[in-house]
């Protein structure tokens, strides 16, 4: 009965959530804009560098940056989600949530749910941009199944991240000026270039940057198929950074809580 | 005349005043061209291998698109301003009071492009720091005059949208606008290596101008009128269209 409230309880401010961003084109914009722009200048400017010996075997540069675009897209949905956390608790809503006779962690996970919700439409807009340009999916549709459930997750996992920022900092301004720090950790990361072919110091951070594993999980289907490899790769850069975005979340909801 | 000199001077400081007033509103915009210069130095710097790459270093090559995107993201956010102020009412006061409009506009635009300088010394710094070419006095002042200029192209841009959108809504379109016009040149690469689509782009885009004029002396470290006078026509024709625009938006507003 508890399980059934809360997932109610879930499911009601994951709705609130999705609807919040289609309401408002500045947040949904950044997400699906940017990195779709940054695909097209990524592909245009530097598609030549499959040429460059040692880039591995792909059908041409966009099905090699889909994954990429996928990431910072998800990045950029934690980080949205993360602004309109923290819109909730300046307007007082997240007081509000706190009054109400519902769990602690059904307050994050529903705005969680409505990342995840988010990472389809991501999945679902790259696609179809991807298959629309002349992308193919060597994994055929159990790899678009695939690709589809790994950046959910990474939505997710971002969003957890998000959060824990919102609820450690209670200030839009503040989640908004992290934005720039979404693209160090992406560039860091082998997102957009193999990172045997990426310059050091940053090939070194790339290999310990768990964005790498994320994005070589999501690319597999794309360039090569499915390998359990990839996908346990993929997984475990998720669940790392999930992981470590639940923990934080908890540990800022709770000192939130505390001192109010 | 001295009050009209005023006035954009005041106008001008206000810009810069948010600066210091709203520093965390200034430090995406400040840092984000020297993380993109870094991410992509990083990422793309072996492009230089290509057969035909016509620099063998690969911060000096796109040092100056960056400058050009910090300049691009300062006058977008001149853009934003203005529709907060439209938001809050400033902006008919202004309008309401008795300094002409292209007093008001030059003002705006002014303070764009001195802030420019902001993101642009930053950028500097570590560029030169990781290895830049520099570009002699010369390039150097032809490199910083032209970021102003972009900057305030960007401006006039972000604030035809601010006087047509009138909310801050509109700040995607604004950025989304000025991040094309930069990278949709030779950006990454020299045209010749450009690949289909983007080639017929930068062929016909005058912001390409603008980076060659910019590029000259971090990559060949002389300044030729050759590569100068078609960035000065792109800026001076841009220039013309979106002024023209702005002014035409500032005349409706006031209706």
């Amino acid at each position: 009965m508890r399980l059934a409230a809360n997932a109610r309880v879930v499911a009601a401010l994951g709705r609130r959530s999705v609807k919040q961003t289609f309401r408002r084109p500045q947040f949904l914009a950044p997400i699906l804009l940017f990195p779709s722009l940054l695909l097209a200048v990524n592909t245009g400017g530097a598609g030549r560098a499959t040429e460059i010996p040692g880039f591995p075997e792909v059908a041409g540069f966009l099905d090699f940056e889909l994954a990429g675009a996928m990431l910072q897209s998800t990045m950029l949905v934690g980080v949205s989600g993360g602004i309109a956390l923290a819109l909730d608790i300046e307007i007082g809503f997240l007081d509000r949530l706190v009054a109400a006779p519902i769990s602690r962690s059904a307050m994050v996970l529903g705005r969680l749910a409505a990342t995840a919700a988010l990472g389809v439409v991501v999945a679902t807009w790259f696609v179809a941009l991807g298959l629309v340009f002349g992308a193919r999916v060597e994994a055929g549709v159990a790899g678009v199944a695939l690709i589809f459930v790994l950046v959910s997750l990474s939505a997710m996992a971002f969003g957890g991240l998000g959060a824990a920022l919102a609820l450690a900092a209670g200030r839009a301004s503040v989640v908004q000026g992290i934005f720039p720090l979404v693209f160090v950790i992406l560039f860091l990361s082998s997102a957009f270039f193999p990172r045997e072919l990426m310059l050091e110091p940053a090939a070194t951070v790339a290999l310990y940057n768990p964005l790498s594993l994320i994005a070589e999980g999501i690319r597999a289907p794309v360039i090569a198929g499915i390998s359990a490899g990839s996908l346990l790769e993929g997984l475990f850069g998720i669940a790392v950074v999930g992981g470590l975005g639940f923990a934080l979340s908890a540990l800022a909801l709770r000192r939130r809580l505390r001192t109010g | 005349m001295s009050g009209r000199i005023a006035t954009v001077r005041a106008l001008a400081f206000r810009g810069l005043n948010e600066v210091v007033r709203v520093p965390g509103a200034a430090i995406p915009s400040l840092l984000a061209p020297t993380i993109f210069l870094l991410g992509f130095v990083s990422m793309f710097g072996n492009l230089t291998e290509l057969p035909g790459f016509t620099s063998d270093d690969f911060v000096s090559f796109v040092l100056p698109v960056m400058m050009l995107q910090g300049a691009g993201f300062t006058g977008a956010a001149t853009g934003v301003n203005l529709a907060r102020d439209i938001e809050q009412g400033w902006f008919d006061r202004l309008l309401a009071s008795p300094a002409p409009r292209p007093v008001l506009l030059a003002g705006m635009i002014a303070s764009a492009s001195v802030r420019a300088l902001l993101p642009t010394s930053v950028l500097l710094v570590v560029a030169f720091a990781i290895g830049a070419d520099y570009p002699g006095v010369v390039g150097l002042l032809v490199a910083l005059v032209f970021v102003a200029a972009f900057a305030a192209l960007a401006a006039a841009w972000g604030i035809v949208l601010a006087l047509r959108f009138k909310t801050q809504s509109a700040a995607p379109l604004m950025q989304a606008g000025t991040f094309m016009a930069v990278m949709f040149t030779t950006s990454y690469a020299p045209l010749e290596l450009l690949t289909g689509w983007l080639r017929a782009v930068a062929t016909v885009n005058p912001v390409t101008r603008v980076i060659e004029a910019v590029r000259q002396g971090f990559v060949t470290g002389e300044v030729s009128w050759a590569l100068t006078w078609p960035g000065l026509v792109a800026v001076a024709g841009l220039g013309a269209v979106l002024v023209a625009l702005a002014l035409r938006g500032m005349a409706r507003s006031g209706r």
